[in-house]
């Protein structure tokens, strides 16, 4: 055996000999092959089954065949490689699965119609209806919660940021995080527990209110974050000039944040457009239009998709409308995700320097 | 800057009054339109502190209404009767259920949203790992009822093969023995709830993986770390307490998880060994299926065990917090 053949074999005595490039697509192709055989000759017919399988065919394999050629260190790094790979394709399968299923069931019954008449004269197992009663009940609920939610958060966060020191600041900071983990019933519960005290009937605003306070928390979390990016030379330069600090944070902080606190605002709204307990508690659902939040059951997006999905007894007329609306919902938060994000990129705080 | 804060000693007559002078300028005492701004803003920051000490309040008020006039104990009874005279009800299904589920979907989610969030920093070709970051942020938007309605309609017919599999192989055991009913149970709501909180574990890892300290990476691969070993020593020390907060913001969520699971579960007051077989309650879904058909009093019934619900969600936070406090002050790599 010459010198030369020796070398030819390890190209380099530092990195040691590796696998080649493609071998992970070749084990995961033999494993693939092998478990289909494995199930077809062991009857099995549940194809998640032969995923799995396959799945643990590739991780021996490649540990296997990787330990013996580069070494135990080597081998587990490919493992987890190849398990990174393994949960993600197993955490897109349902993600993928969702969104689908709600298109593609959801455009059978979409249309003009369907988004422009109410259930008032349809039972549920019917076909026909719509979901306009529910986009106004929804709009109006979601506006006004906004109406309050926004300007406190937006002012609480001020207080945090430019005001806040000592003890009633940290509080306030404790108790956001806190707000922040309320469960949206409890909040129903909270508002539901006025009501008997009252004894009123539920009506839109109630759910406004219990929906604000689950919003206010997330306002005033990206609220601050954006106000904590504003240069501190911006507001100093305002303040030797002799600006009083309000007109400061009027006029200097709040213009240089806003589109951050835009976006943070959107993705509240977002946030409890779908939120159904609350709803369920407060407004109580209603199959005629009500155009008036202040009085009487309204009916909104989330809890029409659940009334549908629970009343109806598995009609499919009902499914269809419920799928429907499902697309409904996810497209108005998934377009108020965009705008906000759009926004955000477009009106980013331009840093320092 | 060095020389005048160094001079202290031998001051410039200003150092002082300016500090003074800009305490009472944050205190905002100067103008009359500072101290209407300042009101504002700490008003409501109040106005939060109210809020909250009312909802407090007032659920305890409902809650002992009820609690006081309930026959059974409130703590143990297995049953849900409030429409009928005298009325007997208890959390310990509901307690039971609460805790299951959320601790399934924990510990399926946790492990593969860690996963994913290092794939998409550490392993995914960067023209892949933006986009895919993207639709998970999308994705954590999805409302919950829309999860709902896919699980019950979707997911829990496709779990037959699962469940006669694991009944098949690991029915022995008695936590996963199944009667072949419809798989409308705490393990089928595991599983929808750690889909539902997964791009949430994801979003908040991802953001502090991708924080960790490139140097030590760098360091370690220079070294000769393999990639894996790189992640396990400089990567996930770093972002353990990160990972921490984001699993407890998951779990706060399942804890509170309404309208997916009254969707999903058929429920009954027992607390069954099987997590195959359907039954069972959480405190939440019990509020949403319970609701209509109650009455005032028993209104008043479910509030208590939404408090009961308030306060371990408080309690999970409050770990949460304090876990994380702690680990930053240990946390080396700050830089």
């Amino acid at each position: 055996m010459s010198h030369a053949a020796v070398t030819e074999e390890r190209p380099s005595t530092l990195r040691g000999a590796s696998l080649p490039v493609w071998s992970p697509w070749a084990i995961a192709a033999g494993s693939v092959v092998v478990a289909v055989l494995l199930g077809l000759v062991a009857g099995i017919d549940s194809r998640v089954q032969w995923g799995l399988i396959a799945g643990l065919l590739f991780l021996a394999g490649t540990y296997g065949i990787a330990a013996k050629v580069e070494g135990r260190r080597q081998a587990k790094d490919r493992i987890a490689t190849s398990l990174v790979w393994v949960a993600f394709l197993l955490a897109v399968v349902p993600l993928v699965s969702l969104v689908w299923t709600t298109v593609a069931r959801g455009v059978k019954v979409l249309d003009l119609y369907f988004l422009t008449h109410s259930m008032g004269i349809v039972a549920d197992s019917q076909p026909g209806g719509g979901i306009y009663h529910a986009i106004i009940g929804s709009l109006e609920q979601v506006g006004l919660a906004t109406l309050m939610a926004a300007p406190i958060g937006v002012l609480t966060a001020i207080y945090l940021v430019e005001y806040g020191r000592g003890g009633l600041a940290r509080a306030v900071t404790f108790f956001v995080d806190v707000m922040t983990g309320i469960p949206s019933v409890v909040a129903g519960l909270f508002i539901l527990s006025l009501m008997l005290i009252f004894e009123m009937e539920p009506f839109g605003f109630a759910g406004s209110l219990a929906l604000a306070i689950l919003m206010v928390p997330v306002v005033v979390r990206s609220t601050e974050e954006m106000l904590k990016l504003v240069p501190n030379e911006l507001r100093e330069a305002s303040l030797a000039l002799g600006v009083p600090k309000w007109r400061t944070i009027l006029k200097v902080v709040l213009p240089t944040s806003i589109g951050g606190i835009t976006t943070g605002i959107m993705l509240a709204i977002a946030r409890i457009a779908g939120e159904t307990a609350p709803v369920l508690l407060l407004v109580f659902g209603n199959r005629f239009i009500n155009n008036n939040p202040f009085e009487g059951a309204q009916q909104s997006l989330p809890l029409y998709i659940y009334q549908q999905y629970a009343n109806s007894a598995g009609a499919n007329a009902a499914y269809d409308r419920a799928w429907a609306a499902s697309l409904t919902l996810i497209a108005f938060v998934m377009i108020l995700n965009l705008l906000a994000r759009g926004i955000a990129r477009w009106k980013a705080p331009k840093s320092g320097r | 800057m060095d020389i005048t804060t160094k001079n202290t000693e031998a001051p410039p007559p200003s150092p002082q009054p300016t500090e003074a002078e800009s305490k009472r300028a944050a205190r905002g005492a100067t103008r009359p339109g500072d101290r209407i701004f300042l009101g504002l803003s700490r008003g409501s920051g109040i106005l939060l502190l109210v809020v909250m000490a009312a909802i407090a309040v007032f659920l305890t008020y409902r809650a002992t209404l009820a609690i006081s006039k309930d026959h059974g104990n409130f703590l143990t009874t297995l049953e849900w009767n409030t429409g009928v005279n005298p009325p007997t009800f208890g959390i310990a299904v509901l307690a039971y259920g609460t805790v299951i589920s959320s601790i399934i979907a924990m510990v399926i989610a946790v492990p593969i949203a860690v996963s994913i969030a290092l794939f998409l920093t550490h392993y995914a070709p960067r023209r892949l790992s933006g986009p895919i970051s993207y639709v998970i942020d999308l994705l954590a938007a999805v409302p919950s009822i829309v999860y709902g309605l896919w699980g019950a309609l979707i997911l829990v017919p496709n779990l037959n093969g699962l469940f006669g599999w694991l009944n098949d192989y690991f029915g022995w055991t008695g936590f996963f023995s199944w009667d072949e009913g419809a798989p409308r149970s705490m393990l089928t709501v595991g599983i929808l709830l750690a889909i539902m909180i997964l791009p949430i574990i994801t979003n908040v890892s991802r953001e502090v993986f991708r924080q960790a300290p490139l140097m030590h990476q760098e360091a370690a691969l220079a070294l000769g770390a393999t990639r894996w070993e790189v992640i396990r020593m400089s990567v996930l020390p770093f972002g353990r307490s990160g990972v921490i907060s984001a699993s407890m913001l998951g779990l706060g969520r399942a804890l509170g998880e309404t309208m997916a699971v009254a969707t999903v579960l058929s429920p009954d007051f027992l607390i069954h060994l099987s997590l195959l077989n359907p039954g069972g309650g959480t405190f939440a879904q019990n509020i949403a299926s319970k609701f209509g058909e109650a009455n005032e009093f028993g209104r008043d019934a479910l509030i208590a065990s939404g408090l009961v619900l308030f306060v371990i969600t408080l309690l999970v936070n409050g770990a949460a917090r304090l876990i994380i406090a702690r680990r930053k002050e240990y946390s080396g790599a700050n830089a």
